[in-house]
């Protein structure tokens, strides 16, 4: 069981809807998926578009928890207001920091996201920040009393899976909340080697809706994320430099 | 009356408060959160929210994202 705040899911899946090529293919790589919650921007509405299709309704999204993020902000105050008009449409109380310091690479930028992490916990939100894969900040955004952690594989949409297993290791060994790998997660392998590495969950995107089969692959990463996470739960045998043999040397026939 | 709606003047007629204005712009049972004159309403005052001339609105909702 994932517990984030008072929340409780049984899928350590967590699915952004974002680049998807179509709604129909969307709703049933999400529906195959097995996640419970879903990702969402905030962005204006077009209205000169009166015909625009409901999004959150196309999706069924009321059978999922909502995790809106702060994407498009720049500094902390930024991260707020989008939070806050994310929460005044009445459906989630969770929120993905998400403040980005440079375009170029995508990567969150520590101080703000520290700083937009403090206030929305302030205001009662149920606080998920995506951050790098720094220890300390990790642990810093911990004591804030956030309610994840949300350390990023790789750079977003990169596909290059988990750069350095052994922060998130350290991350996960040193966390007392759970902790969610979020970005760059390119192939079930990946995916699976962040539950292997004790993650608490995986969030992924791009992953699922650029696969050449995304329904497909969204089956694929539920797989490997169930995988990693029992193989976690079994623990795994030390790596030796020598072999040692399966079978018995004793009993030979010759 | 003149407002500003997500960057664009527009001239409305007939529109007193933000729940008309949802409805004047067929907006209605999309979804819509409302900023007016940069405070966030709760969808429960978009009916009582009554706008005024020169007023900024910002009108947002959920899409796609990671």
């Amino acid at each position: 069981m994932l517990k984030i705040g008072n929340h409780e899911f049984s899928s350590r899946l967590l699915l952004g809807t974002g680049k998807f090529p179509n709604f129909d293919v969307q709703k049933e790589a999400v529906n195959v998926s097995g996640t419970e919650i879903l990702t969402f921007a905030v962005r204006r509405m077009n209205i000169f578009e009166p015909d625009q299709p409901n999004f959150l309704e196309k999706l069924d999204a009321s059978k999922y928890t909502l995790l809106p993020n702060t994407a498009g902000a720049k500094t902390a105050e930024e991260a707020v207001r989008i939070a806050k008009l994310a929460k005044a449409s009445g459906l989630c109380d969770m929120i993905k920091v998400e403040v980005i310091g440079d375009f170029k690479t995508l990567l969150p930028d520590p101080v703000e996201t520290l700083r937009a992490s403090e206030i929305l916990l302030n205001e009662g939100f149920t606080v998920l920040p995506y951050a790098s894969d720094d220890v300390l900040l990790a642990k810093k955004l911990e004591d804030l009393g956030v309610h994840a952690i949300m350390p990023g594989a790789s750079p977003i949409g990169s596909g290059l899976g988990i750069i350095n297993p052994l922060n998130i290791s350290l991350i996960v060994e040193q966390a007392t909340i759970p902790v969610i790998v979020d970005a760059g997660i390119g192939s079930p392998a990946d995916a699976a080697f962040a539950m292997e590495l004790g993650a608490d969950g995986v969030l992924l995107n791009t992953a699922v809706s650029g696969a050449e089969d995304p329904v497909k692959m969204a089956k694929a990463m539920k797989l490997a994320i169930e995988a990693g996470r029992l193989g976690f739960e079994a623990g795994r045998i030390p790596k030796k430099r020598y072999a040692t043999a399966s079978s018995p040397l004793e009993g030979m026939s010759v | 009356m003149k407002l500003v709606v997500n960057g664009n003047t527009m001239e409305v007629a007939g529109v007193q408060t933000v729940g008309d204005l949802i409805k004047e712009l067929k907006l209605a049972g999309k979804g819509a959160i409302v900023e007016l004159n940069e405070e966030i309403l709760s969808k429960s005052e978009h009916a009582e929210a009554v706008l005024a001339n020169g007023d900024k609105v910002e009108i947002v909702h959920f899409v796609g994202g990671g």
